[in-house]
């Protein structure tokens, strides 16, 4: 059984026959997943798990410690091949097409994202010269990024002696300096100070306006409630899916904690 | 008889300050919340009552004992469970546990009615090294660590950070099972929806207190009209919403905006308002502050 799986992972070169479908397609989704699954030897880490989010919504992916939504993500930004299911980001192929993914997706977490010892401009710099934009492109992108959060006064500061809330939507602009369409943010506000936190959502809100995509991974499930829509891993599966008014009413409680407890305890 | 208390500390670390003349007094049997962002100096004050560290200015005392004059006796009577974890890694959960008994003195039989609770869900576990265990388990490990000499105060030093909801709340029906033994017990944390779990709470933000109270009074301390606000384009919404005669502030809240208005408005008036900048699915209700309402308040 194991060797099987195995060996099916590597023969299996989901649709070579058609490569051009995807890209006449017209895009309905940001982000599409069928049966998405991962199997490690006998255990499976994702279960067949299917949703999809819309352009410029705002999605949560929650679960507890182990349920499984690393194993998904890295298999939805291309860093790990599915055992069996299918999904597009962006409309490219988790199989085929993991390099237009990565450069159509922006990934930014509160713990690791800046250079603490670039200074704002370097920063901009730097990811911009990864993400492959001319020096123009650059120039432009670093005085856009600037006038945005008003931080003139500070272009050759040390990121790292700037307020956790201006490295925060930092970090938040430069995850969006190739201009991708979808951003993945890792507990983007997690222990921060209530003010800054929603200074924060409100830049979110602003992307989303835009039509960028915004998918959020935490386990705060104050976090959650910022989101247009929340699934919630449990044991592989997503067991829920929905706004968070239509999950409290779902199951009966005023609480995304609750919803949250039910289903896990469950 | 206070517990803890503290008068006019302040502790700087080079020119950061870090705490600024902190007051506060402690009742004996209290579970007590110290709720703050990171960063607001809730660890540092943990610190200095726990005699780790020396304030710049100010006196404390816990169970009557002084933190700097009395350290010694202090570190006998008190458990601290330090934000970062800090037990052995590479000894099993039973022979940490061993080891704290034995260096307070005593062992675990004769105060394993204090700590039975916790440790029968990872003494499956007790043969394997604390650096394997998951984060909830860690978590009771070193809560069961921090209170196997009987402490009369417990200092947790954000004990719920990076845990998942489930344990989180396991975690304070814990504590709430803990301050029936009588013990004395101060929890800091940065989540605001854990001020309710505690029978009196202090906010702290950028070293000083805003706020010392029980949760309810503190709610009820907000005295302008709160309303929810919800509409299908949330950026928009936050754009009218500011620009309206009537708005004080506006504050995203989750699936909701929170709007503070200038005297009470009726609903009606702002649904009006909102209809005619086009919004659609229009949802506006009047509601009671949330510690979070009164925190973003005192600390704007």
């Amino acid at each position: 059984m194991r060797g099987a799986h195995k060996r099916e992972e590597r023969v299996q070169p989901r649709s070579w026959q058609k490569p051009e479908e995807h890209k006449t397609k017209p895009m309905s989704y940001a982000i599409e997943a069928q049966n998405l699954t991962k199997r490690f030897g006998d255990f499976t880490a994702v279960d067949a798990i299917s949703f999809n989010v819309a352009q410029g919504e705002i999605f949560g992916f929650l679960g507890a410690n182990g349920a499984g939504k690393t194993t998904a993500i890295k298999m939805l930004i291309g860093l790990s091949r599915p055992t069996e299911g299918d999904a597009s980001i962006a409309g490219f192929d988790v199989y085929r097409e993991t390099d237009q993914i990565k450069e159509n997706i922006g990934y930014m977490s509160q713990k690791f994202s800046l250079y603490e010892d670039l200074t704002i401009a370097e920063n901009i710099r730097f990811y911009g010269g990864i993400y492959g934009l001319s020096r123009k492109r650059i120039k432009t992108k670093t005085t856009e990024i600037i006038q945005e959060l008003g931080l003139e006064e500070y272009v050759n500061r040390l990121v790292g002696d700037l307020p956790l809330g201006w490295k925060q939507r930092l970090a938040f602009a430069i995850a969006g300096v190739h201009d991708p369409k979808i951003i993945f943010l890792d507990e983007p506000t997690g222990g921060v100070d209530p003010a800054t936190r929603r200074q924060f959502w409100e830049m979110i809100y602003e992307a989303a306006d835009r039509g960028v995509t915004i998918f959020v991974t935490t386990h705060y499930m104050d976090e959650a409630e910022y989101c247009n829509r929340i699934s919630i891993m449990v044991d592989g599966r997503i067991e829920a899916l929905g706004s968070p008014a239509e999950l409290k009413q779902q199951f009966q409680t005023d609480s995304m904690d609750e919803v949250f407890l039910k289903l896990v305890r469950a | 008889m206070g517990a803890v208390k503290i008068e006019h500390i302040s502790k700087s670390f080079g020119d950061q300050s870090a705490l600024k003349d902190i007051n506060l007094d402690i009742a004996a049997g209290t579970l007590f919340g110290l709720i703050g962002p990171d960063g607001a100096g809730k660890s540092t004050l943990f610190k200095i009552l726990t005699s780790l560290l020396i304030p710049d200015d100010g006196k404390a005392t816990v169970a009557g004992l002084d933190t700097v004059a009395d350290y010694k006796q202090i570190r006998r009577i008190i458990g601290y469970m330090p934000g970062k974890f800090s037990l052995y890694q590479d000894l099993t959960v039973e022979e940490n546990l061993n080891f704290f008994a034995t260096i307070f003195g005593t062992t675990i039989e004769e105060n394993y009615h204090l700590i039975k609770d916790i440790y029968v869900q990872i003494e499956p576990f007790r043969k394997r090294r604390a650096g394997k265990l998951s984060g909830g388990m860690k978590q009771k490990l070193a809560l069961c660590c921090a209170l196997i000499h009987e402490p009369e105060v417990l200092f947790l030093d954000e004990p719920t950070t990076g845990v998942d909801a489930v344990s989180r709340a396991e975690f304070w029906d814990m504590l709430q099972r803990l301050k029936e033994h009588g013990i004395t017990i101060i929890v800091s944390t940065p989540y605001m929806d854990e001020a309710s779990r505690c029978e009196e709470i202090a906010l702290i933000q950028n070293g000083q207190i805003l706020q010392v109270d029980t949760p309810d009074n503190i709610r009820e301390s907000y005295e302008q009209p709160l309303y929810a606000v919800k509409a299908t384009s949330f950026y928009q919404l936050i754009k009218d919403l500011r620009a309206a005669p009537f708005t004080k502030r506006v504050e995203p809240f989750g699936e909701y905006l929170h709007l503070t208005t200038s005297g009470y408005f009726p609903e009606e008036a702002i649904y009006n308002l909102l209809k005619e900048k086009h919004h659609e699915q229009i949802e506006v209700k009047r509601i009671d502050a949330t510690i979070e309402d009164v925190f973003l308040e005192l600390a704007g």
